[in-house]
């Protein structure tokens, strides 16, 4: 179902160690909420992503609980401490079961 | 389904007068019980939460809202006045730097956002947005 789906995430390249960097996260998904009726009367069946997890090196930034009030688009904004270099792993977990993964590198000097 | 947006406005108003009579009791006794759920009934004082939502959302399908919680464990969003009222839980790790965050939410007409944090020490925080809301975001 879920189709088009593309996660878009914007992190710093490079920063100081311990710095604090913002992180922007937008994954396109129309997040159907079940409360929409088609065109029939018939309700529409919710179809949303319903967690959302920032990792890095392994260690948790943020984890999010979805609910249908969450605008379509899902957009997160949050701040992280970066104490070396490494990777930034963002995960989504649509209700069909999909997964959606990516990934971003960031090297501390 | 097919409502013009002269009648839509013209049906808005006069029902939403009598369902904020009506169910907005029943409603915030909803979001009430999901405070209650999420503080196993402790009480919610005042702090440093702070909660930020525009006063006035044009198109309710798209509100933005930021949360900073600092010193907070997760931190759970809700709108009173929405068909179901929890919007989203953070839950803050190690890495988070600020424990503050920004998303974007609907609203389905306009109401109370309520944020309550749960914080390191275990005791809460509550804190209230009015958000008045030109057109709906639930599509009915």
């Amino acid at each position: 179902m879920a189709s088009g789906v593309k996660p878009r995430v914007k992190v710093p390249k490079k920063a100081s160690a311990g710095d604090v960097i913002t992180i922007k996260t937008l994954i396109s998904h129309k997040m159907e909420s079940g409360q929409r009726k088609d065109g029939d009367g018939n309700v529409i069946p919710r179809s949303i992503i319903n967690r959302f997890v920032a990792d890095f090196n392994g260690e948790n930034v943020i984890d999010v609980t979805l609910e249908p009030a969450i605008s379509t688009n899902p957009y997160f904004q949050f701040d992280a401490t970066v104490p070396e270099s490494g990777e930034f792993h963002f995960t989504w977990y649509d209700d069909d079961g999909d997964v959606y993964e990516t990934k971003k590198k960031i090297t501390v000097s | 389904m097919e409502l013009s947006r002269r009648k839509l406005l013209a049906v808005g108003a006069s029902s939403f007068a009598l369902l904020s009579l009506g169910t907005s009791a029943a409603l915030a006794s909803k979001a009430d019980e999901a405070i209650a759920k999420f503080t196993g009934g402790a009480d919610a004082g005042e702090g440093a939460l702070e909660l930020i939502a525009p006063e006035i959302a044009e198109n309710g399908n798209t509100v933005p809202i930021e949360i900073n919680a600092p010193g907070a464990v997760s931190v759970t969003v809700l709108a009173d006045g929405n068909p179901v009222p929890n919007v989203a839980t953070f839950n803050f790790g190690k890495l988070n730097a600020s424990r503050s965050a920004s998303t974007r939410i609907r609203l389905s007409k306009t109401q109370n956002v309520i944020a309550v944090a749960k914080m390191e020490d275990g005791s809460f925080q509550m804190a209230k947005a009015n958000v008045k809301v030109t057109i709906g975001g639930c599509g009915g």
